[in-house]
């Protein structure tokens, strides 16, 4: 067994306590990101948890925390993204929207299923770990991904799910449903 | 409503946490507010602050000026009926409202029921004061719970009493033997199950947030701190000097809310608080309604 992997949370607002007992159940250590001085620890993977997008990026803005995050995201530091997390990790949002962090090449649309009566659960393939449950609340989903880029789960033709390089960006919320398995694959990536 | 459906609006709430829900009453606000980052907005027609002013019946807003508010923004939007007003709550549902706070700040429509919210697809938040209050709610489908508060006053007393009433009941049934659960059921007129959730894990089955009377960046803390998970503020924000300024203070005091100096810097040079009436003062306690 090697030594126990340390994991920080984005923890400005949102579901990010439900992605910390994951990471802890699964025998991780978590530390939570509220401020810059938060940023400077050491830790070998990054969460960016549900929420609500416009929220975490203005707060990531206003607590100089964006610009040293994406230095350390486009230097390799593996970052899983849900939801909001997806949001701000993408390069592009649809609908003319700017983008927070923007260091993961794909178009996000916000909002694409709807209001909260377009919220739902479902089983679908994911790639490399097979059927696992979904759930999207006021979900985005990936509009287009540039090359490099690889597709890791689709539902009714739409992308949820995308990894590119250290980064893992998924439209719906693995930390709500007991499927542990992407939690499990983004530790492993954790070095 | 499915089990299903009420487990995604349980989960709704779950996002919203670490956030300020904010009382707006025009797109404009909603939009101020919006970039001061609230994680939602509540639209209503005029805010508690002015509902106490005016006296008076006071009921659920303008579907148009609800949709006005929707169309202004990306963030969730919530919208008030009253007490027991199972039409203005369809209503809200037809109109795809996020939430609807079935509200003591409204004139109650139903003095002894309150709205079947199973019945419903959208979620509810219900104001509550205490444990018992919190559990009726929820099993009568709120998937998430506020502090009820004393909405319109600037006043924090009571939404600290509450939140402090709350506590103090979930950690008593915390500490009781499972044989004893069965007459605390009978007691708060709740079901066993609900009161077994409470015993068995330390808290509520849904999310709950602080509301009524928060008006500054501290008054946000120190909810945060006696265990809210986030924070509505109503009159707090566009009754005050410098509405932007004061928004964006308590987004980020209800973020860092235990650092005391953040804390010190972010409740600078706010310009005015809202007046604010001291609960003494005032005739007309919005908490009595509906438990």
């Amino acid at each position: 067994m090697g030594a126990v992997k340390k994991i920080a949370v984005l923890s400005v607002q949102g579901a990010f306590a439900e992605q910390e007992k994951r990471i802890e159940d699964l025998g991780a250590e978590c530390i939570e990101i509220r401020q810059k001085a938060d940023l400077m620890q050491d830790f070998d993977g990054m969460i960016l948890p549900g929420g609500e997008s416009t929220v975490q990026g203005k707060l990531l803005t206003e607590l100089g925390m964006l610009e040293p995050l994406r230095d350390r995201i486009r230097s390799g530091l593996p970052v899983l993204g849900t939801c909001a997390g997806l949001i701000l990790l993408a390069g592009e949002l649809g609908g003319g929207e700017h983008g927070w962090l923007g260091t993961l090449p794909v178009r996000v649309r916000r909002n694409a299923y709807g209001r909260q009566l377009g919220s739902f659960h479902v089983r679908e393939v994911f790639q490399g770990i097979g059927r696992i449950p979904m759930t999207f609340i006021r979900a985005p989903y990936v509009e287009s991904v540039t090359e490099g880029v690889e597709i890791l789960a689709t539902v009714d033709n739409r992308i949820v799910a995308v990894r590119y390089a250290n980064q893992i960006g998924i439209a719906f919320h693995p930390e709500l449903d007991e499927d542990e398995s992407i939690h499990k694959m983004f530790l492993s990536i954790c070095l | 409503m499915s089990e299903e459906r009420y487990v995604l609006n349980k989960q709704l709430a779950q996002m919203l946490k670490g956030g300020v829900i904010m009382d707006v009453t025009t797109p404009q606000q909603a939009q101020i507010a919006q970039e001061a980052g609230a994680c939602a907005v509540m639209a209503l027609e005029r805010i508690p602050a002015d509902i106490r002013a005016a006296g008076g019946v006071s009921r659920m807003s303008d579907p148009k000026m609800i949709k006005g508010i929707q169309e202004a923004v990306s963030i969730p939007v919530m919208a008030k009926c009253r007490i027991g007003h199972f039409v203005e709550a369809q209503i809200l549902e037809a109109i795809e409202i996020d939430y609807i706070d079935e509200s003591e700040v409204l004139s109650p429509a139903d003095d002894v029921y309150h709205i079947d919210k199973r019945a419903f697809r959208v979620p509810f938040v219900c104001g509550a004061k205490d444990l018992g209050e919190a559990l009726r709610r929820i099993n009568e489908g709120a998937s998430m719970i506020r502090t009820k508060g004393e909405p319109g006053t600037g006043d924090v007393v009571q939404a600290v009493r509450h939140m402090r009433r709350m506590n103090s009941e979930i950690a008593r049934i915390t500490s009781m033997r499972t044989d004893e659960l069965y007459e605390e059921a009978k007691q708060l007129s709740v079901p066993f199950a609900l009161v077994e959730y409470v015993h068995d894990n330390g808290r509520l089955p849904v999310v709950n947030f602080a509301a009524g009377g928060v008006a500054t960046p501290a008054d946000a803390a120190l909810m945060m701190q006696l265990g809210a998970e986030g924070v509505f503020v109503g009159s707090g924000i566009f009754k005050s000097g410098n509405p932007k300024k004061r928004a964006a203070a308590i987004v980020q005091a209800v973020t860092n809310y235990q650092d005391s100096r953040m804390l010190a810097e972010l409740s600078e040079d706010l310009g005015e608080a809202m007046v604010g009436i001291n609960e003494q003062e005032i005739a007309l306690l919005m908490a009595e309604r509906g438990v």
